[in-house]
């Protein structure tokens, strides 16, 4: 029974970088080989969520939603766009639990198996510690390093900052960095205040959101303080009110996020491993390229 | 379908007989006689396999074609369908495998798709812009990698971001080379995603078009108010949208949507090979703010112009709805959207607020009301 990833995003009518992310993990993980046929879909590029599946060959799909948090895009557009007869419950999820759920769409003869959203995912509290290591270049990052897990937050659903706080909460409980905060943009504790809320010298910032667009490019540059303005760039570290402040920019183009993705679809029951481009039993189809 | 494994064609042939072969014009069959064998041009029967061999092998073209569109072809039957259209398969093969021998092609939207047969009778596929097809490879960048595509089409030849990538802005300049067939799928999709799907389900007569009412009606969130943009008032509207997002100026899909399934729309859906089978997001998110905008009650303003001045308005809107700004001439002053007269407009009749002829926006401050 062949088998096909799905990776959803959100993509932008306006920012070209918004469906970056998608397309190049959707790359990494072709060329390694650990899946026959990987797409992408978007909410507002193409092809759009409503035609995303017939676009997929394989009759087992594993749809992973390139997303930070569970919520309005995960339960309700998402579902509803690729014809999935999906109610929040399926996932009997507390808001960071999200798994993954098994559907037949209504406009295609295909089993679909709908995974929780990558941001949630418990392998993604290495790529945030992954990023703090890159963004210092430093392996060993940590002792006496201040790490702030930063999110965008909004008051309209709670799930939003869950996801934020749960990686925080995990990331400090390996007592590897001096002191571990969630901020937020949008609700209380802001990223604004950044240097009031850590005592370390130096602090890491890992904005935990899928692209690089106006939010971690000039959004939280300006209200942390990096720059005046985020077109002009900013130098990493800057010094802030006595501290050195490292940030990383978007936690969705970090590499090992391809890595999260196939997690995701493995847990919802992907081969992931039995398609090694390596063992020379390439079928006509990927000779082709595909 | 499922295709025959063997790398010979004449053998694959023999084991799928035994299923009974009938395609493009060659037919091949085994029952308690033996082995049957017929093309347009010569008929065998009773044929021991040996024999079958033999004959097959004195009709190469059709075996061959046979062969790939099984073995090799992609098995889907959107992409083989496709396939097919690409290389006019209704053609007779022999006619057909003549033409291919010196590549045939055909276009897809602003794609151009040339096959030709290679080894054994494979076809192997070339494709760049319609506009670059008498462009030397060596003045394109020439991609293998069919899912480049996805990124070649995200801007246009300016360098500016393409949301919608059935656009009539596919940039110049690139080429993929000596592509087969899966990836050839792959690259077309690249550029116009879903497409083939579409495409070919309305062929079959089961494309699944979502109507305007119905579109609309799914929406949530900050899309949900386009629903009452519908104020039983007829589709008026809904034409305009249509008229602004659906021409072929603006996207080369062919408009299936309508109002609801028995209300059809005033205005052209366009002449685009492949289908659009509901209003997209850039059309959801342009009548959201068209929605918001219609919520306005109209009012009455007054202002002094000179005949030409009113014409050069107009002509103003008609050069930015129509993308044609770029093209006026840096002193031709004969057009109403040159920008010197345009800045002249403006120096003559805008206030320091940029209110025409003086005359506020604001319905408190105008004194037209």
């Amino acid at each position: 029974m062949s088998e096909a990833l799905l990776i959803v995003a959100h993509g932008s009518h306006l920012n070209p970088r918004s469906s970056t992310p998608a397309q190049d993990h959707a790359d990494t993980i072709r060329a390694s080989g650990r899946v026959d046929e990987v797409r992408e879909a978007y909410w507002k590029e193409e092809p759009s969520f409503r035609n995303a599946l017939r676009t997929v060959t394989a009759d087992e799909v594993y749809v992973v939603p390139l997303f930070v948090s569970e919520g309005y895009f995960t339960e309700q557009v998402i579902p509803r766009e690729l014809r999935l007869d999906f109610e929040a419950a399926d996932w009997d999820s507390d808001g960071t639990s999200a798994d993954h759920a098994t559907f037949t769409p209504t406009d295609v003869d295909k089993t679909v198996h709908y995974c929780g959203p990558v941001g949630t995912h418990d392998a993604m509290t290495d790529v945030i510690v992954r990023r703090a290591e890159t963004v210092t270049g430093d392996d060993d990052v940590g002792a006496g390093v201040g790490l702030a897990v930063v999110g965008h937050g909004t008051n309209r659903n709670e799930n939003s900052a869950k996801a934020i706080q749960y990686h925080a909460d995990r990331i400090r409980d390996r007592d590897r960095f001096g002191e571990v905060r969630a901020l937020f943009m949008d609700e209380e504790p802001e990223v604004d205040d950044v240097t009031d809320h850590f005592e370390s010298d130096d602090i890491v910032l890992v904005p935990l959101f899928v692209a690089d667009g106006y939010h971690t490019q000039e959004d939280i540059p300006e209200d942390v303080g990096l720059t005046d303005d985020g077109r002009g760039g900013y130098a990493v570290p800057t010094r802030i009110d006595g501290h050195d402040v490292w940030y990383a920019g978007a936690i969705g183009t970090e590499p090992l996020m391809a890595d999260v993705v196939l997690e995701r679809a493995a847990d919802a029951g992907a081969d992931v491993d039995a398609h090694d481009p390596r063992d020379g039993t390439t079928d006509a189809a990927r000779a082709d390229g595909d | 379908m499922s295709g025959p494994t063997a790398t010979d064609p004449a053998e694959a042939l023999r084991t799928a007989a035994a299923d009974g072969v009938d395609f493009d014009g060659l037919e091949a069959t085994r029952d308690d006689d033996g082995f049957h064998l017929a093309v347009p041009e010569a008929r065998y029967d009773g044929l021991s396999a040996s024999a079958f061999l033999d004959a097959a092998r004195g009709h190469e073209a059709y075996v061959e074609d046979w062969f790939f569109w099984h073995q090799h072809a992609p098995q889907d039957d959107a992409s083989w369908a496709f396939l097919r259209w690409v290389e006019r398969a209704d053609d007779p093969l022999p006619e057909r495998r003549t033409r291919l021998a010196d590549g045939t092609a055909r276009e897809w939207g602003q794609l151009l798709i040339e096959t030709r047969t290679g080894e054994r009778g494979r076809r192997r596929y070339d494709l760049r812009h319609v506009d670059d097809a008498d462009t030397d490879d060596d003045a394109l960048s020439v991609h293998t990698d069919p899912h480049d595509a996805r990124r070649i089409r995200k801007t246009d030849d300016d360098g500016r971001y393409r949301p919608l990538s059935t656009a009539p802005t596919l940039p110049h300049g690139w080429a993929f080379a000596d592509l087969g067939p899966a990836a050839l799928v792959r690259a077309v999709e690249g550029f116009y995603p879903a497409t083939i799907g579409n495409w070919h389900r309305e062929r079959e007569g089961r494309l699944d078009v979502t109507h305007w009412t119905e579109a609309v009606a799914r929406q949530t969130g900050i899309y949900g108010v386009v629903e009452t943009w519908d104020r039983g008032e007829g589709h008026e509207h809904v034409n305009w949208v249509a008229e602004a997002c659906c021409a072929d100026s603006e996207c080369l899909k062919r408009r299936e949507w309508a109002y609801d399934d028995e209300t059809p729309l005033d205005v052209p859906g366009g002449d685009g090979v492949f289908p659009c089978r509901e209003p997209c997001s850039l059309v959801i998110a342009a009548a959201r703010r068209w929605t918001r905008m219609e919520a306005e009650a109209s009012r009455t303003y007054e202002f002094d112009l000179t005949p030409s001045e009113k014409a050069q308005l107009e002509e103003l809107v008609d050069a930015v709805a129509d993308g044609r700004t770029d093209e006026i001439r840096e002193a031709d002053t004969s057009d109403g959207a040159n920008r010197y007269r345009t800045r002249y407009l403006r120096a003559k009749l805008f206030d320091d607020e940029g209110n025409l002829c003086g005359v506020p926006t604001e319905a408190d401050d105008a004194d037209t009301e």
